[in-house]
């Protein structure tokens, strides 16, 4: 009885947005009387990170600070339209309307700081610190507040921004399959260290590198809390979960989470992430959508390092220490590989 | 550049130096790792979630679910439930105005085919019969104890190849064959890329193989939810835990038959989702249970309905063929790809057309071929899950590259990089690949991981080699029209060639017809036709347009 260890890759791609577009996200700036900005939407933050990153987006594109910036998300009644959160396509879809919104909203704000200069709006540009200054002259310079409060209440202008992003409905061919499924994909390949127990049929995910390409880390923090919880999802759904046991039987059938298993903190691998940003042309400051694709290549990866481990292909998810250990007296035991 | 954020855990670096003149890093707030505006309330337990806002005199909303995976409903007897204590009122089918939908009616894509609460039939474990308001929700669960529902069971089928069977028990009548059909045409959606047939015959080796995905629950820490309540000028407030705010709004207010403008939905703070919270269960049951009873209401999942009632991400069975020439080349991919749908449609019809456009994967091969089915069964329905569409498909290409690259005798990785797909590249879908980066993800975990690639695929890249005669359509592609249907008329929705005109404005409105016409079928003599029950609700539809949230005002 012995531990053998395997090396497994995968690599993959994922479509960034609703699958043939048709699926609108609007948003709407503007600012109070304070001089800062609310940006409302009806994105829904699952956790992900919607309004944190619509708030950056907003801020950069505005000018101000992100401390200037509140976003107030998913009440109807003030929302404008959003299809959801689903599809990889929030960041995407939303990201761009928030630019189309700040970028109206910002246009206002310099007029007014313009009009207090008494300067051309066009020779004025924002520090991204909660200053417009005459391009090469930072000395020339008036704060946001101060020029979208003149705004406000001195000119009588409203510093506010209207934003859509919409990729048009396209068509299928029946015949062919002929499409325009997105306008971008996001990138990653995964090699997993696994360790299995030809005892006891039990894996053990050891270490997992990994490189995933997603257009622009708007924050990279968020970006890494994507990436490895829903790397840590992949090797749960490669060697854990499963609502159906015995599918397509129904029986045993978890019902808590004493019996819908899942790893522990104890079975988490040390995870090594390193990110690639090839900007979108269509995304929101080239960002893609890293959320749904960071779990793809850990199933494959997981089950390609099994049979580098001891010589068994598992086809049939979860893996489970039962499909092992038959696996192996099939075989008449470990058959090790390691050729990764 | 290698700038490590956070150390430990394995680490996490930002590789600035791909791509690097296509990208300007010096902006202000974007790239900056940023503390999330709302973390503050998620860590001291303040930020409001949907299950926050309890209103006095809330009432709790339980189902009564079917036993059975398939049998008709002969009779409901809720008279001794209805005097226990607490039960405020009992629903049944009846009470919901339009008790039949599909969430893709609002992307104009497929026939309405699922009940809020079911009436006559039921086709899965745990599908409602009827619902129970009452007080509190232990007196709700003790009435649903009470409501006795007298089934006939029927044939059922659990299996995706049996349920594509002539002769299988059928779950939904309005796809006798088990199966959605796409595009008004066919009963699974085809792609079709150059000649694999052909191909195969050319090629040095075939390697086949069938994978299985499980259904896997979503799993989000907060179950499933919605609270409705009146507001003032005869508007219903909802709070929910849903993904998609108008998409819930518009389904409700179909179901419903009442005006978007009569909904107020307020969301945006959602304790994880995964896909599981855009089917638009919780709200329109909610809502109706205020409008019935004058209240507050609550309708939740508990932890074992969001585990075997609630949609998982749907089982996928897949069968890949490769030919591959003795180089590692892959010349031609064929797939054979079943979606267990469960009971309803729900979204795997539209998932399976993502899929397809995303086959065969991030690699450039001549020769395509898939036939993807979305079947039923007498399952949970299916839903969304993170990689909709994808993970399973993904799942199989890259342990079938293993397969592959061990019976050419190549390093996996070298094997990988040898087919990838660069910048320029026909893909099978017809389209120009661009912005790829698959060799350079690769080329960083071979790195990474001291695995020694070839000189060729280390000096790789997805800015060159790629288009001039990898960017051609194939010479000829093979056709055919199997799965064929008649009586099925193509929706607008995502289908290639000219979309049915749109109704004047102040034209004759179509009655409410549905696009399927059944053909009449002989009889079944070992089914028994359906004993008299009371009409299910017929889809009323008010006003010259209805409001889509997706594509606006719209048809019928």
């Amino acid at each position: 009885m012995a531990l053998h260890r395997g090396r497994g890759f995968a690599a993959i791609n994922y479509p960034i947005g609703m699958n043939l577009g048709g699926d609108p996200s609007q948003a709407l700036i503007h600012a109070n009387p304070d001089g800062k900005f609310t940006v409302a939407l009806s994105a829904i933050d699952l956790g992900q990170g919607m309004k944190s990153v619509t708030r950056q987006i907003a801020a950069e594109t505005l000018g101000v600070p992100v401390e200037d910036v509140y976003v107030d998300t998913a009440d109807s009644d003030t929302g404008p339209h959003d299809m959801g959160s689903f599809a990889s396509r929030g960041t995407h879809r939303m990201g761009n309307a928030v630019i189309m919104a700040a970028k109206e909203a910002r246009a206002v704000m310099l007029e007014a700081a313009a009009e207090e200069m008494e300067v051309d709006a066009a020779d004025l540009v924002t520090d991204g610190r909660g200053n417009i200054h005459v391009k090469g002259a930072p000395s020339r310079s008036i704060t946001t507040m101060a020029a979208s409060q003149a705004a406000q209440f001195k000119q009588g202008k409203t510093i506010a921004g209207r934003g859509i992003f919409l990729i048009p409905l396209s068509e299928v061919d029946p015949d062919t399959g002929e499409m325009t499924p997105v306008s971008t994909f996001a990138h990653a390949a995964m090699l997993v260290t696994v360790e299995v127990d030809d005892e006891t049929g039990e894996i053990t995910v050891l270490d997992m590198q990994s490189a995933y390409e997603v257009g622009r880390a708007l924050n990279p923090r968020l970006v890494e809390q994507q990436l490895r919880g829903g790397a840590w999802m992949g090797m749960s759904h490669a060697g854990w979960e499963t609502t159906e046991p015995y599918y397509p039987a129904r029986d045993h059938g978890p019902v808590d989470f004493n019996t819908y298993l899942m790893p522990g903190p104890g079975d988490l691998a040390p995870h090594h992430i390193s990110v690639l940003e090839r900007p979108a042309a269509d995304g929101p400051f080239g960002g893609k959508g890293p959320g749904e694709m960071c779990a793809n290549p850990v199933l494959p990866a997981v089950v390609n390092a099994i049979y580098d481990a001891v010589g068994i292909r598992i086809d049939d998810l979860p893996v489970t220490p039962e499909k092992i250990l038959r696996g192996l007296r099939a075989m008449g035991g470990a058959k090790p590989r390691q050729h990764l | 550049m290698k700038d490590t954020i956070s150390p430990g855990r394995g680490g996490f670096e930002m590789r600035r130096e791909f791509f690097a003149d296509e990208r300007d890093d010096n902006l202000n707030e974007v790239g900056k790792p940023t503390r999330r505006q709302d973390i503050t309330g998620h860590v001291t337990g303040r930020s409001p979630f949907f299950d926050d806002h309890l209103f006095e005199g809330l009432l709790h909303i339980r189902c009564v679910r079917s036993p059975h995976h398939a049998a008709r409903v002969r009779r409901i007897d809720t008279s001794e439930a209805e005097k226990m204590p607490g039960v405020v009122r009992i629903l049944l089918g009846r009470d919901v105005p339009v008790n039949l939908n599909t969430l893709l009616a609002l992307l104009d894509f497929g026939l309405d085919d699922e009940p809020l609460i079911s009436t006559d039939r039921v086709r899965y474990k745990g599908e409602p019969v009827a619902a129970v308001i009452a007080e509190t929700e232990a007196q709700a669960r003790a009435a649903v104890q009470a409501v006795r529902v007298d089934y006939e069971t029927l044939p059922h089928v659990l299996d995706v190849e049996d349920a594509v069977k002539p002769g299988a028990p059928v779950v939904l009548d309005i796809y006798p064959g088990n199966k959605f059909i796409y595009h008004g045409k066919y009963d699974h959606q085809k792609l079709r890329f150059g000649d694999v047939d052909a191909a195969f015959a050319q090629a040095d080796h075939i390697v086949e193989g069938r994978y299985q995905l499980s259904p896997i629950e979503q799993a989000p820490m907060e179950t499933c939810g919605a609270i409705a309540a009146p507001e003032q000028n005869g508007r219903f407030v909802c709070y929910t835990s849903t993904q998609a705010l108008f998409f819930s709004l518009a389904t409700a207010s179909k179901m419903l038959a009442i005006p978007s403008s009569r909904l107020h939905f307020i969301g945006g703070t959602v304790g994880g989702g995964f896909g599981g919270k855009v089917d638009s269960i919780h709200e329109p049951l909610a809502i109706l249970a205020t409008m019935l009873t004058g209240r507050p209401c609550k309708y939740a999942w508990d932890r074992e309905e969001e585990m075997q009632v609630g949609a998982p991400r749907g089982a996928e069975r897949w069968y890949l063929k490769d030919g591959v020439m003795a180089d590692g080349r892959i010349i031609a991919r064929k797939f054979t790809g079943y979606f267990d749908s469960g009971a309803y449609t729900r979204l795997s019809s539209y998932a399976i057309i993502k899929g397809v456009g995303h086959l065969p994967g991030p690699y450039t091969i001549p020769n395509v071929y898939a036939d993807v089915f979305c079947v039923y069964t007498n399952r949970t329905p299916a839903t969304a899950m993170r990689g909709f569409g994808i993970t399973g498909v993904d799942f199989a290409i890259e342990t079938h590259m293993d397969k592959v690259a061990e019976k050419v005798g190549m390093n996996p990785i070298d094997l990988r990089i040898l087919n990838a797909y660069r910048d320029g590249d026909m893909k099978a879908h017809r389209r120009l690949a661009k912005n790829c980066a698959l060799i350079e993800c690769a080329q960083v975990v071979a790195e990474k991981a001291g695995i020694k690639l070839s000189p060729a695929m280390l000096a790789a890249s997805s800015l060159k080699d790629g288009g001039g005669s990898r960017a051609d359509l194939p010479a000829r592609t093979a056709t055919d029209q199997t799965g064929r249907v008649d009586g099925f008329q193509s929706s607008s929705y995502a289908r290639k060639g000219k979309a049915a005109p749109a109704p004047l404005p102040g034209a004759p409105r179509q009655p409410s017809a549905p696009a399927y016409q059944p053909t009449p079928r002989a009889a079944e003599p070992d089914r028994p036709s359906p004993p008299a029950s009371p009409a299910p609700a017929t889809p009323t539809r008010t006003g010259a347009a209805r409001f889509s949230s997706l594509s606006g005002f719209r048809r019928r």
